[in-house]
């Protein structure tokens, strides 16, 4: 029985063609690749070419144009298999999405191309000094006649070893701070270097690095939006993007619960399987309340992004809830699984891992408290 | 090339039950899928069709449930499906089914091939593809994993424990298909959500060619008297002597002490 019991004709058909491919090319490799630290391109060329990287890509530029709300549940059925691969996958054509919003028709045509031909995106924002201080970034763009040259350093990039095609936020106007921001597509190949990998605690099947750009020469034609537009308009992006990341964290949770029920049925002391135990089945009855919790604030979210309405609280509220849920049913599926949920021999460990992540990336819960005061506070 | 595929509905065998009181399956709750030779059967069907044009006709005998499965083919790379359903067709065992799909091929031919799996997972008889073909008097290649059409022949790679064997036939030709080198291919999210939006045409005996005693219960020499789980037997007497003439009078003296000799 699925989780979810609201899905629609063409939902049901996509998560169970997806939940399929998954088991057969995903699945029986996650532990491998998650020790190893790699990202498996086997199963993303294979997710490739039944146009799963296309979900976002409006149908006007060559792509699916699927809604949000399909979209979490898609996301969610790759984050009970590998939430690492799935931020990769899904970040892998994500970095077109501020172009969407802000580009022209051709910029837009142009990066759809680059995607739907099998090309995989990055988006760089951050730097070893400007995490949740976006605003501290100092990576330049600088006018050359009808170029830009860039320069500066990206840190902790996801997809920075296997992109090629890069959404990349710069300083075009340092006397105005934010207002002096702009964001470029980057094609590899002007010259984009790839620096230091990250060895990570989680989500280790996504590759993340420094990103290097050394007097990286683009044309004017790459700048998106207007010059000093940029900061403005990746805020406006990650609010709607932020809550299909979290449906990653609703699988984990979802998966480490599915875990955590079979186990307690099975696991016997004092002569009783541990689920006879209240102890037990309210732990598992208290995950199951904030997973469904968690993931219908997603789908509001999601909706909310399709309707167009104001998402401050939806964005920060599901992004906040969903991470701290995920980090609390993996914690308490370890603690379920007992000294086995410690041992790399059992699955929950893993999962545990890989929750942390959702409560740091796409803006820090302490950032979307930050966020939700200020919006109150101004009601 | 014309086309024809027959595919059946079965269960998903991982998980199947039988009811200790009727010796029937227990069908509720257990996950239907498309017989796994006839998706190996469909790909090579779709990989002749890239290759030397035509069109593809699936169909499936079974309740309104196959269509489901039809709808999965569709996805794949047929053209057209067609249920063959009715009431008539119930208890048909593989002659009468045979018959109904030799009908079939002749309401919706002329093809110039025809592939069904090896056997079905749920049945395992193998015996419905090579019956169409006597019935239809066509060529036959039963076990193939891999073909090419040339000249109005078709070449396949006949499938033994052994090995295998290259076999040529006239067209049009009946082929059965085991495993092939290659996995079935996934739909994709476009021809699955378009494929879930055809509607499936369905075929009962009134559009058929066929008498009624010929199909369904009256219409099948072999009944299924019963299905059980056999229960697993005893290791056995393990002889293993110095030699094998030791073993071979050890053996002697046993039976003759059981008087089985």
């Amino acid at each position: 029985m699925e989780n979810y019991l609201l899905m629609n004709e063409d939902q049901k058909e996509l998560v169970a063609m997806l939940r399929n491919i998954l088991q057969k090319e995903l699945a029986p490799i996650v532990e491998e690749y998650d020790e190893k630290g790699e990202y498996p391109m086997q199963a993303h060329k294979v997710l490739c070419e039944a146009g799963f990287n296309t979900v976002a890509i409006p149908e006007k530029y060559g792509g699916l144009g699927l809604d949000n709300q399909t979209i979490a549940l898609l996301n969610e059925e790759i984050g009970k298999v590998d939430a690492g691969f799935g931020c990769s996958f899904s970040f892998s054509s994500g970095g077109i999405k501020t172009v969407l919003l802000a580009g022209t028709d051709q910029q837009k045509q142009y990066y759809a191309d680059r995607i739907l031909n099998g090309g995989i995106s990055c988006t760089c924002i951050t730097e070893a000094e400007a995490g949740s201080d976006a605003a501290a970034i100092r990576t330049t763009a600088v006018k050359d006649g009808d170029d830009y040259i860039l320069n500066g350093t990206k840190a902790f990039i996801s997809n920075g070893p296997i992109a090629d095609t890069f959404t990349v936020l710069a300083i075009t106007d340092k006397e105005k701070g934010t207002r002096g921001m702009s964001i470029f597509i980057v094609e590899k190949d002007r010259g984009v270097k790839v620096g230091k990998k990250e060895n990570k605690m989680g989500i280790r099947m996504s590759p993340t690095s420094e990103v290097v750009f050394e007097d990286v020469r683009v044309p004017a034609a790459n700048l998106v939006g207007a010059e000093g537009e940029g900061f403005k308009i990746f805020m406006k992006s990650l609010a709607r993007s932020r809550p299909l990341v979290m449906a990653f964290a609703v699988g984990i949770a979802q998966q480490a619960l599915d875990l955590s029920v079979a186990y307690a049925k099975e696991r016997k002391t004092f002569g009783k399987p541990i689920i006879s135990n209240q102890g037990v089945s309210f732990m598992l009855a208290d995950m199951e309340m904030q997973i469904q919790a968690a993931r219908n604030l997603i789908q509001y979210a999601a909706r909310c992004v399709d309707a167009g309405v104001d998402l401050t609280s939806a964005s920060a509220s599901a992004k906040t809830i969903a991470s701290e849920v995920a980090m609390k049913v993996t914690t308490d599926a370890v603690q379920i699984f007992g000294g086995y949920g410690y041992s790399k021999e059992y699955p929950v460990e893993k999962l545990m891992r890989d929750a942390k992540i959702f409560s740091i990336f796409e803006g820090t819960n302490q950032i979307q408290k930050l966020i939700l005061g200020g919006y109150l506070s101004k009601k | 090339m014309n086309i024809l595929v027959c595919v059946k509905q079965v269960p998903d065998t991982t998980e199947i039950k039988i009811n200790p009181v009727t010796n029937t399956l227990i069908r509720q709750g257990v996950p239907s899928i498309v017989n796994p030779f006839d998706t190996y059967a469909l790909e090579l069907a779709v990989r002749l069709k890239e290759k030397n044009g035509g069109e593809i006709t699936v169909v499936s005998m079974g309740p309104d449930q196959a269509i489901a499965a039809l709808k999965e083919c569709l996805s794949v790379g047929a053209d057209k499906a067609y249920l063959i359903t009715d009431r008539a067709f119930g208890g048909s065992d593989t002659l009468a089914t045979s018959r109904v799909l030799a009908a079939v091929y002749k309401k919706l031919g002329p093809f110039d091939i025809v592939f069904c799996g090896k056997q079905a997972i749920d049945g395992d008889t193998g015996q419905v593809g090579p019956e169409m073909a006597e019935h239809l008097k066509l060529t036959q290649i039963s076990n193939i994993s891999e073909l090419e059409i040339q000249d109005c022949k078709v070449r396949a790679q006949k499938e033994f424990e052994e090995g295998y064997e290259i076999v040529e036939a006239q067209l049009p030709t009946i082929v059965t298909v085991t495993k092939t080198p290659y996995e079935p291919r996934y739909s994709t999210i476009k021809s699955k959500l378009a494929a879930n939006r055809t509607t499936v045409e369905k075929i009962t005996i009134a559009d058929l060619d066929i008498e009624a005693e010929k199909v369904g219960l009256k219409g099948s020499p072999t009944k299924v008297k019963k299905t059980f789980t056999p229960q697993a037997k005893g290791g056995g007497v393990v002889i293993s002597e110095d030699s094998g003439m030791a073993s071979a009078k050890k053996l002697c003296a046993l039976l003759v002490t059981d008087k089985i000799v």
